[in-house]
C-alpha cells in the first residue's frame, strides 16, 4: 500500500516534470509558429509548380540556385555556374561538397540528373522551365552539364525552384514518377521529404499542421543566421480567425494581414507590419477554345470566344473601385498580366483600362449578345488577398453589362485541378514570375497546351505563330530581338484580350516585433533568413 | 410581446420588396463605391447614406437583411412542413400498423439521432451540389437547403407521433371505428391524427426555430445560400471578417435580427405548448 503510494506519487512527480519541460520548451524563442490563408498542396517537390506548395518545399529542399530574400540569385547546391567556355549550349555547374540529406545519404551530380529528369517527366508540374534542356550529363560527381537545344542565357533563373530529391531515396520508395496531382493520386513524396535543406520534416497533417525542426548536419550552419529552430506551420483560411491568431500571440507570422485589419495589427504593441509590392498580378482566364462551353445559357456557341465580349468584360470591370475599396488601397491597378517585377513589362501595356460600360454593351450588342449571358465564375478562397471578395464585386460589374455570373467559391485544392484539367470556362487566377522574365509566363499561360508547355493555360487559347514565336525565346541569344519578340508577343495577347487582369499585389507580412526578416517580392519566406529576437 | 415580434419580423419579410430600399440580389445595382459605409454616415467617395450601412460590396444592410430574413424564413418554414409531412406520416404508420415497419423505420430514426442534424444537412446539401449542374447551383440552393434541413429533421416528429398513436390506438373510439370497419387509412387520419396533432404544433413551432438557426450554420459555414443571395447566416459570415476593423454593423444586425426571430419564436414555442396543454389550463 505504501509502496504504491510513493510509486504513485513519484509518477505524478515525473509527469508534472514532463509537461513542464515541454511547456518551457513550447515557448522557447526559437519555435517559429507560422500561418497563412493555405496549405502546400504537395510535398512532392516536382508536382505543383505554385506559391505555397514551393514555400514550403524550400524549407526542406534545395535547388541548385535560390533567389535570397531581395530575389537575388544565391548559391544553393551549386556553388558556381557558368556557360561552357568550350559549347554555348551548354551550361556547367560546379556543386557543394559535403552535402547530405536528411536521411545522411550523399547528395552528388547523380541526383541533380535524376531531379531535373523527374521535373521533365510526363506528370511533372515544371516541365515548362524545362523544355530548352536536352541533356543533363553528370561530369563527375560534383559537376554537372546542361545541354540546351540552343544558347539559353535565362537558363540559371529557371532552376530556382528546381528542388533537388535523392535518387536512391525515390527509388527505395517508389517515387520516382511524379505524383499525379490532377489524377487524384496520393504518393510517399507526397506525404514524406528528404530533402537538404536547413529543416527537416517531424510531422505533417495537410491543411492542419506541419511541423520542421532545424537540420543539425546542414552544410549552411555558420553562414545564415538560422536562428528559427523549429517551425509550426498552420493554414487558417478564415481572415478573422488568422488576424486573432496574430493578436493573441498564438502565432508569430502569417504572411497575409487582411487588408482591413492592417492598422489593428500596426498599432498592436509587439506586432509589426511590413509592405512590399509582389511579382505577382491577379486576372481572370476566360475558356475561349471551346467550340460550345458547359456552364452557359448560350447553346451551340461560345460567347467567350468572340473577342469583342472578351473587351467588353475588360471594360466593365472597375478596378479603381476594387483598389479602394475591397483591397483599401493595398493593390496596383494592372492592364496586363506581367507584375513590373518582370522583363518585357511596360508601363503602357500595363496603364490600367478604364471602365466604360457604355461602350461595353455596346461590344456586347455588336457580338450578338445584346441581351447577355449567363456564365460560373471558379474562384479559389484561400490563395489570393481577397480572392473571393473581388470574384464578388466582378459578379455586379458584369452583370452590369447583361452578363449573370454564378460564382462558385472554393478552396484552392479544388479550384486549380480545374484550370489544369480545362474544366472551368470563366476563372481567377494569380501568376508570381519566379524567373523575372515574360517567357515564364507565355510558356505556362499563352502557349498551347501541350507536352510540355501551356500546362496552366486554361483558356483553350491556341495561335501556332505565337507557340513559334514563344519556342524561340529560349534560344535567342540577341536580348535586343529577343526582347523584341516579347513585345510582339504581348502585342498579341493584349489584342486578343486573352486574360482580365486585375492588379498587382501588395504583400502584407504580420510578426512578432521578435522577428527578423524583409518581405520577399515572391511572397516566399525561406526560414533560414530569418532572425530571432 | 414574442408574438408581436415575430409577426413584425415575418411582415417585415413578406413586404421586403416594398420597404427595403435597395434590391441586394441584383448585382447590377450594386456600386462597390459604397462598400463599408457605417450606418448614418454619407459614403466617403459616393455621399450615399444608408441607415444602417452597407456591407463589404456596398449592399444595403437593411435591405440584405429584410430580404435575407425571406430566405431565412422561406427555408425554415418549408424544411419544418417537409419535416413534418414525413414525421408524422412515418410515426403513424409505425405507431398504427406496429410489426416489423415499426422497428424499421424507427431504427432508421434512432440511428439518425445518433449523427448531429447539421452533419446530416451537410451530407445532403453536399451530394445534391454535387449533382447539380453547375449553372442551376445558385437557383437551386435554396431548394437542397430546405431538403437538407427537412430531411434531417423529421425524427422528432415521427418519434412524437408514434407514442401519440400507441396511445390512442387502445382507446375506444379507435376500436369502434375498427369495429364498424372504416379502412386503416381513413382510422389513421381521421380519428388519430387530429388527436395527436397538438404536440405536433408544439415541436413545428420549436423546430421552427431550430431550422432556421440551422440554415443560418450551413449558411455561416459557407455551404448554404450562395454570397450573392445572402440569407441571415450568410450576412453574419461575411460581417465576422470585419469584426476586428471596426466594420461592426456588417455582423451585427444581421445577428441581432437572427436572435430577436429565433427568441421569439421559441418564446411562441413556449406559449403554445403551455396553452395546449390541458394540464395548465
Amino acid at each position: 500500500m505504501q509502496l504504491t503510494h510513493s510509486k504513485k506519487t513519484l509518477r505524478t512527480m515525473l509527469l508534472t516534470a514532463a509537461v513542464s519541460a515541454v511547456a518551457i520548451s513550447s515557448v522557447s524563442a526559437e519555435t517559429l509558429r507560422w500561418a497563412r490563408a493555405g496549405d502546400s498542396l504537395t510535398l512532392d517537390p516536382h508536382a505543383q509548380n505554385e506559391g505555397p506548395t514551393h514555400t514550403l518545399a524550400h524549407q526542406i529542399y534545395e535547388p541548385l540556385i535560390i533567389r535570397d530574400m531581395s530575389g537575388q540569385f544565391q548559391a544553393a547546391l551549386a556553388t558556381d555556374w557558368a556557360p561552357s567556355p568550350d559549347d554555348p549550349n551548354v551550361w556547367v555547374f560546379n556543386l557543394r561538397e559535403g552535402v547530405t540529406y536528411h536521411d545522411g545519404a550523399a547528395f552528388t551530380a547523380e541526383d541533380v540528373v535524376f531531379s531535373i529528369g523527374r521535373a521533365q517527366s510526363e506528370n511533372s508540374n515544371m516541365k515548362e522551365l524545362l523544355n530548352s534542356i536536352v541533356e543533363v550529363r553528370a561530369v563527375d560527381d560534383l559537376t554537372v552539364e546542361m545541354v540546351t537545344d540552343g544558347p539559353n542565357p535565362i537558363l540559371p533563373s529557371n532552376l530556382t525552384n528546381l528542388f533537388m530529391m535523392d535518387s536512391g531515396w525515390a527509388e527505395s520508395n517508389g517515387v520516382v514518377e511524379v505524383q499525379d496531382v490532377e489524377g487524384g493520386e496520393t504518393t510517399f513524396a507526397a506525404t514524406n521529404a528528404n530533402g537538404t535543406g536547413a529543416y527537416k520534416l517531424v510531422s505533417r497533417e495537410p491543411d492542419v499542421r506541419t511541423v520542421l525542426t532545424q537540420n543539425e548536419n546542414y552544410w549552411g550552419i555558420g553562414q545564415f543566421p538560422l536562428e528559427v529552430t523549429e517551425i509550426i506551420y498552420t493554414p487558417i483560411q478564415n481572415a478573422a480567425t488568422r488576424v486573432a491568431a496574430l493578436l493573441s500571440g498564438e502565432v508569430d507570422f502569417i504572411q497575409d494581414v487582411p487588408v482591413q485589419d492592417l492598422d489593428r495589427v500596426a498599432n498592436t504593441d509587439g506586432l509589426i507590419v511590413k509592405t512590399a509590392p509582389q511579382n505577382r498580378v491577379i486576372f481572370f482566364g476566360m475558356n475561349m477554345g471551346a467550340a460550345d462551353i458547359a456552364n452557359d445559357n448560350v447553346d451551340g456557341a461560345n460567347p467567350l470566344a468572340d473577342v469583342r465580349v472578351r473587351r467588353a468584360m475588360n471594360m466593365a470591370i472597375n478596378r479603381d473601385a476594387i483598389q479602394q475599396v475591397v483591397m483599401r488601397g493595398q493593390s496596383q491597378p494592372a492592364g496586363m498580366i506581367a507584375p513590373p517585377f518582370v522583363n518585357g513589362w511596360t508601363a503602357e501595356m500595363d496603364g490600367s483600362v478604364s471602365t466604360d460600360i457604355d461602350a461595353a454593351r455596346a461590344l456586347m450588342a455588336e457580338a450578338g449578345y445584346g441581351d447577355g449571358f449567363s456564365i460560373q465564375l471558379d474562384c479559389p478562397n484561400d490563395r489570393y488577398i481577397n480572392d473571393e471578395a473581388i470574384c464578388q464585386a466582378a459578379v455586379g460589374m458584369m452583370a452590369q453589362i447583361g452578363i449573370t455570373v454564378n460564382l462558385d467559391a472554393k478552396p484552392k485544392a479544388q479550384h486549380f485541378p480545374l484550370i489544369t484539367n480545362g474544366e472551368t470556362d470563366f476563372y481567377m487566377l494569380g501568376w508570381g514570375v519566379p524567373t523575372y522574365d515574360s517567357e515564364y509566363i507565355f510558356n505556362f499561360l499563352t502557349h498551347t497546351r501541350g507536352e510540355d508547355r501551356g500546362s496552366w493555360n486554361g483558356t483553350g487559347y491556341s495561335n501556332p505563330e505565337m507557340d513559334a514565336m514563344i519556342q524561340s525565346l529560349a534560344s535567342e541569344t540577341d536580348l535586343s530581338a529577343r526582347n523584341a519578340t516579347i513585345q510582339a508577343i504581348w502585342d498579341d495577347v493584349q489584342e486578343q484580350q486573352l486574360y482580365l487582369p486585375i492588379h498587382h499585389q501588395v504583400l502584407n507580412w504580420g510578426m512578432s516585433d521578435a522577428v527578423g526578416i524583409d518581405v520577399s517580392p515572391e511572397d516566399d519566406p525561406k526560414f533560414k533568413f530569418f532572425t530571432m529576437n | 410581446m414574442s408574438f408581436f415580434v415575430v409577426v413584425s419580423l415575418i411582415m417585415g419579410a413578406i413586404f421586403a420588396p416594398l420597404l427595403a430600399p435597395y434590391d441586394p440580389f441584383d448585382p447590377a445595382t450594386l456600386n462597390l463605391m459604397n462598400g463599408f459605409t457605417g450606418p448614418l454616415t454619407p459614403n466617403q467617395f459616393t455621399q450615399d447614406v444608408f441607415v444602417l450601412g452597407t456591407d463589404d460590396q456596398g449592399r444595403d444592410v437593411l435591405s440584405t437583411i429584410l430580404f435575407g430574413m425571406r430566405i431565412s424564413l422561406f427555408v425554415g418554414f418549408s424544411a419544418v412542413f417537409l419535416a413534418m409531412i414525413l414525421g408524422v406520416i412515418l410515426g403513424l404508420l409505425a405507431g398504427y400498423i406496429g410489426g416489423w415497419l415499426d422497428a424499421v423505420i424507427m431504427r432508421v430514426a434512432d440511428v439518425q439521432l445518433t449523427f448531429p442534424s447539421i452533419l446530416v444537412a451537410m451530407l445532403i446539401f453536399g451530394i445534391a451540389k454535387g449533382v447539380t449542374p453547375a449553372e442551376f447551383r445558385d437557383q437551386v440552393a435554396i431548394w437542397v437547403l430546405i431538403l437538407a434541413i427537412g430531411l434531417s429533421d423529421w425524427v422528432q416528429f415521427a418519434r412524437v407521433v408514434r407514442g401519440a398513436t400507441l396511445v390512442e390506438r387502445q382507446k375506444e373510439y379507435v376500436q369502434a371505428a375498427q369495429l364498424i370497419g372504416r379502412a386503416n387509412l381513413a382510422v389513421m387520419l381521421k380519428h388519430i391524427l387530429p388527436n395527436v396533432l397538438n404536440p405536433v404544433l408544439v415541436i413545428a413551432t420549436i423546430s421552427l426555430a431550430l431550422a432556421i438557426i440551422a440554415e443560418a450554420t450551413l449558411s455561416f459555414l459557407g455551404v448554404g445560400a450562395p454570397p450573392t443571395k445572402p440569407s441571415l447566416g450568410t450576412l453574419i459570415r461575411i460581417g465576422q471578417e470585419y469584426m476586428f476593423s471596426g466594420e461592426w454593423w456588417i455582423l451585427f444586425f444581421p445577428a441581432i435580427t437572427l436572435l430577436a426571430l429565433a427568441l421569439s419564436i421559441n418564446l411562441l414555442g413556449d406559449w403554445l405548448r403551455d396553452a395546449l396543454n390541458p394540464r395548465l389550463r
